[in-house]
């Protein structure tokens, strides 16, 4: 009796397990996925370099000639502070998707990085990544009407957390050397 | 006056666009803008002084925006990013 019984049982949780098996093996799979993250974002690079086109069109718009020109030749764009003295004792550079970095400009001595992200939480094709010209004209936008809000939003850090000081120091060194054959080139600095 | 929004993988896009002077279109681009600012997005004006220095000013109502403003810019609201 007790033998048949223990046939009986077994089979029972067979038959059970087969019959869940297809459902088990949905779980199994939406685990592993969720393990494995969200789904790569449907990239297209022909739609990208569009819609950085179409960003570098609106950013020419609304910076200075100046602002304009050394994102298209360096990728950032430098920015004066404005709280405080005049003339600013302070710069920001601001590249995109990168921290906003201060600066002084006399001695290119960096002060903070302050990391602020403008992502797009509608994730229009899949990510809320704003085209590289956006991004820094969000920060531009931001930091131009209100400084100080967006300094407070940002997290600020030392130099260094995010952005390697050596690049920054390299940037500001080609900062200054474009400054210097944009000056000579408008013939408002004399050769030496 | 051109309502233009900052989109991920496109650019901008003419939210709206419109006469201020005319009423009905301006209704319009009210609508539009609460829409925008609804969604969780700020709002810039982008301005030119005397002089050609561009500055921007963040705007929080319709009637916050210069009359004779050619464009608003909407984005993403800042937020602080890694830590």
């Amino acid at each position: 009796m007790l033998v048949a019984l223990g046939i009986a049982g077994v089979l029972f949780l067979v038959l059970a397990f087969e019959a869940a098996r297809p459902t088990l093996r949905g779980t199994w799979a939406r685990a592993r996925a969720r393990r494995a993250g969200p789904a790569a974002p449907d990239f297209d690079p022909g739609r990208e370099r569009r819609a950085e086109q179409r960003a570098r069109e609106l950013l020419r718009t609304c910076v200075s000639e100046r602002e304009w020109e050394m994102y298209r030749d360096l990728g950032l764009i430098s920015v004066a502070g404005t709280v405080g003295a005049e003339p600013a004792a302070y710069a920001y550079l601001i590249y995109p998707h990168r921290p906003i970095v201060a600066y002084v400009p006399q001695t290119r001595e960096l002060l903070s990085e302050y990391c602020v992200a403008f992502r797009d939480d509608e994730r229009p094709f899949g990510s809320g990544r704003l085209p590289d010209a956006d991004d820094v004209l969000a920060k531009w936008l931001a930091l131009a009407a209100d400084e100080r809000a967006l300094v407070a939003k940002a997290n600020m850090h030392l130099p260094g957390r995010q952005v390697d000081p050596a690049v920054v120091r390299a940037d500001l060194a080609r900062l200054a050397e474009w400054a210097r054959a944009r000056s000579l080139a408008r013939g408002t600095v004399r050769a030496a | 006056m051109r309502l233009l929004r900052m989109k991920p993988g496109h650019g901008e896009i003419v939210v709206a666009e419109g006469d201020v002077d005319v009423p009905e279109e301006e209704r319009m681009l009210i609508e539009a803008f609460r829409r925008e600012l609804d969604n969780g997005l700020w709002a810039a004006v982008p301005l030119e002084e005397r002089g050609g220095r561009r500055r921007a000013e963040l705007v929080r109502d319709f009637s916050d925006v210069p009359r004779d403003a050619e464009r608003v810019i909407f984005f993403p609201r800042a937020a602080g990013g890694a830590r």
